[in-house]
C-alpha cells in the first residue's frame, strides 16, 4: 500500500489535534507516514503519539538551520519525500503555515492543490465547504497527486496504534529557501483555554457584550464548559477582545461540537466562521437577530441576566 | 521604493455568493463585485511606505472587464498607476496558474516590494503570496500584523496561534498583511477625480509570454467534480427569557450532554 504523507504540526512537544485528524483521514488512502521538520528533538517528543494515531513511519528532518525559516524547510522536506517515496497523497493541517506550505509545494512540484478540505475519499475526491459553508464542492487534483490541506475539526481523530519506523531525511535548503529568517518567537499569554480552531466548545461574544470588562462573563461560561473564547468582528473592532480570537469571514473558521453566541446578531461576516458548528446556541435581546435562524436553541433575553444564571446553574450541577 | 500591490476583485462577502451552474466557477456576473477587503490594507500599507520614504505604487489586478471598477477604486486611494491583466482565456484559472500569470506581470515591473492581502474572501486559500514568492525567487513575509521598512531591510510581526514571530528579509520580497496592520483611508473626492486620469496598462497573455493552454479551466491542475448548495440550517427551539432563561439554556446543554 502506498504511503500518504502527513505534515506534522507540533508545539512544545505536543502534536496539534489537526495533525491527528489528518492522520485519521490519511488511513483511508494508504499508510500514513508522518513528516516532522524542525529543531533537533522535535520528533522524539511526538513519535509515540503519531504511532498511536496510525503513523507507520515517521520521516524526520531536524537541524537548527531548519528551525530558522518558516514554510520553506517543510516544502523542501515534502518535495524530497514526494520524489523518493512516491506517496499516494500529501495531507497538511490547514493552519496559516500549512496552507502556505501547500501552496509553495504546489508550485515546486507543478501539482494541483486543494485548500481547507473537510473530507478526502479513497479515490482522491476532496470535499470543501465554500462561501461561508453555504456551498459544498467536490474537487480533484488533475495534475499530480492529491495535495490537500485538512481543515481543523473536520473529523474526530481516532487511534490506530502502531509502532512507527523512524526514518531520517536529509534536506538541503536552496538559497531561495533561506531568504526570510525568524529572529524571534514571542509567546503571548493565552491562558489554559483550548485553541480556538481545535476546541470542541466555543463561547463567543459580540457587540452586545458591551465592553472588554464584560467579556469576563463570556470567559466564565467558556471555562465552565472547558471551551475556547471567540469574538465577533464588532467585538474585536471595538477593542472588547483581541483580534486573534475573531470568528468570521476575516477571522478564524471554527466547527466545534457546541458554539454559543452571546450578544451576536449573526451577520454573514460572522456566520462565515461558525455555521458548520454541530450545535449552536444563541442569546440575544433582539428577537429578529439572524443568529436565531441558525440556532438549535435560542434565548431571547438580556445576556447579563441569562448568562450569570446559566453559569450558576452549571456550577450547581457540577456540584 | 517600487511597490506593487496585488488587488483582486471578489463578490461581496456580505451577500449571498454562488457558483455558476455551467462550469462551477465563481458567479461574478450576478454578484456585487468589490475590492477584496484584505487588499485595502495592503494598499494602505504601500501608501504609508511611499509617504514615509518615497517611491511608486502600482496596482496589479488579474480579472475580467468589470475589474476596472475595482482598479479605479484602488487608484482613488492614492496609488500611481495600475496594470490590468485581462484575457478571455483566463476564465476559470486556478491559484497555481494565477500565480504564474501574476509572476510574469510582477517580474516585468521589477518591484522592491510586493504587497498583498493575506487571503481573498472568496477562496480564502492564503496560498498566493507564497506561490508568487516561489516563482519570483523573492523572500516571503506573510501574515503580517506589522511591517517595518529600513532601507532594503524588511521586518514583520507575524501573528501565530501562540503569539507572534518576528521575521526579517531583504528586498525584493512579497509581504502579505492582515486587517490588524492599519486602518485603510477612504478615497477623497480629489483622489476619485485623479484616479480617472491615472494610467492603467492592459496586458494580455501574449504580452506576458503565457500560452492560453496554461491557464483557464483547461490549464487548471484541479477540477470541480460537483457543487451543491448546502440545505439551510433549520432553526430550533427559541424561548423568551422570563426569569429562567439561563436555567433553561443549561437544561438544553444537559440534554445534549454538554454539561
Amino acid at each position: 500500500m502506498a504511503e500518504v504523507l502527513v505534515l506534522v504540526q507540533s508545539a512544545a512537544g505536543k502534536v496539534a489535534k489537526s495533525t491527528l485528524e489528518a492522520l485519521t483521514i490519511a488511513r483511508g488512502l494508504g499508510e500514513p507516514a508522518a513528516v516532522v521538520v524542525g529543531a533537533p528533538g522535535t520528533a522524539a517528543a511526538v513519535t509515540e503519539k503519531l504511532g498511536e494515531f496510525g503513523a507507520t513511519k515517521v520521516y524526520v528532518a531536524e537541524s537548527d538551520e531548519l528551525a530558522k525559516y518558516l514554510v520553506t524547510p517543510k516544502v523542501a522536506a515534502l518535495a524530497t519525500l514526494v520524489a523518493s517515496a512516491s506517496p499516494a497523497a500529501v495531507l497538511i493541517p490547514s493552519t496559516q503555515e500549512g496552507k502556505e506550505v501547500a501552496g509553495r509545494l504546489a508550485v515546486r512540484l507543478d501539482n494541483g492543490v486543494l485548500i481547507d478540505v473537510v473530507d478526502l475519499a479513497a479515490d482522491g475526491t476532496a470535499t470543501q465547504a465554500v462561501f461561508a459553508g453555504s456551498t459544498i464542492v467536490k474537487s480533484k487534483v488533475v495534475r499530480g497527486i492529491p495535495l490537500v490541506t485538512v481543515r481543523p475539526s473536520s473529523v474526530t481523530p481516532t487511534a490506530a496504534p502502531t509502532t512507527p519506523q523512524v526514518v531520517s531525511v536529509a534536506v538541503e535548503l536552496a538559497a531561495t529557501d533561506k531568504l526570510a529568517t525568524v529572529t524571534e518567537r514571542v509567546a503571548e499569554a493565552k491562558g489554559a483555554r483550548p485553541e480556538l480552531t481545535e476546541a470542541s466548545v466555543v463561547v463567543s461574544g459580540g457587540r452586545g457584550v458591551g465592553s472588554a470588562e464584560n467579556f469576563a462573563l463570556v470567559e466564565e461560561l467558556a471555562d465552565l464548559l472547558g471551551g475556547a473564547v471567540g469574538a465577533s468582528r464588532a467585538a474585536t473592532d471595538s477593542g472588547f477582545y483581541p483580534h486573534q480570537f475573531q470568528v468570521g469571514q476575516t477571522g478564524k473558521t471554527v466547527s466545534p461540537q457546541l458554539y454559543i453566541a452571546l450578544g451576536i446578531s449573526g451577520a454573514i461576516q460572522h456566520r462565515a466562521g461558525m455555521q458548520t458548528s454541530k450545535t449552536i446556541v444563541a442569546v440575544n435581546k433582539d428577537n429578529e437577530a439572524p443568529i436565531f435562524e441558525l440556532a438549535d436553541f435560542g434565548v431571547v433575553g438580556d445576556l447579563f441576566k441569562v448568562v450569570p444564571q446559566a453559569n450558576e446553574e452549571i456550577r450547581k450541577r457540577k456540584g | 521604493m517600487k511597490i506593487v500591490v496585488l488587488v483582486k476583485q471578489v463578490p461581496d462577502s456580505g451577500t449571498e455568493r454562488t457558483l455558476r451552474s455551467d462550469d462551477n466557477t465563481v458567479d461574478r456576473a450576478s454578484a456585487n463585485n468589490v475590492i477584496n477587503e484584505m487588499d485595502e490594507y495592503a494598499i494602505e500599507e504601500a501608501l504609508k511606505i511611499k509617504e514615509s520614504i518615497g517611491g511608486e505604487v502600482t496596482i496589479v489586478t488579474m480579472g475580467p472587464d468589470r475589474a476596472t471598477e475595482s482598479i479605479r477604486k484602488a487608484l482613488s486611494m492614492g496609488p500611481d498607476k495600475a496594470v490590468h491583466i485581462l484575457d478571455d482565456a483566463l476564465h476559470g484559472t486556478d491559484a497555481l496558474a494565477t500565480s504564474k500569470v501574476l509572476a510574469a506581470a510582477v517580474r516585468s515591473l521589477e518591484p522592491d516590494l510586493v504587497l498583498a492581502g493575506s487571503e481573498s474572501t472568496d477562496a480564502r486559500g492564503q496560498v498566493l503570496p507564497h506561490m508568487l514568492a516561489e516563482r519570483l525567487g523573492f523572500a516571503a513575509l506573510t501574515g503580517a500584523r506589522k511591517l517595518t521598512v529600513d532601507g532594503s531591510s524588511l521586518t514583520v510581526e507575524r501573528q501565530t496561534e501562540e503569539g507572534y514571530e518576528v521575521v526579517t528579509a531583504s528586498t525584493p520580497a512579497v509581504v502579505s498583511v492582515w486587517d490588524t496592520i492599519n486602518e485603510p483611508r477612504y478615497p477623497s473626492f480629489k483622489g476619485i477625480m485623479e484616479a480617472k486620469k491615472k494610467p492603467v496598462q492592459t496586458l494580455g497573455l501574449a504580452d506576458l509570454g503565457i500560452a492560453p493552454s496554461e491557464v483557464g479551466l483547461a490549464g487548471a491542475a484541479t477540477a470541480v467534480v460537483e457543487a451543491a448548495k448546502r440545505p439551510p440550517r433549520q432553526g430550533g427551539t427559541r424561548i423568551t427569557d422570563e426569569g429562567d432563561g439561563g436555567t433553561k439554556l443549561v437544561e438544553f446543554l444537559a440534554s445534549e450532554k454538554f454539561v
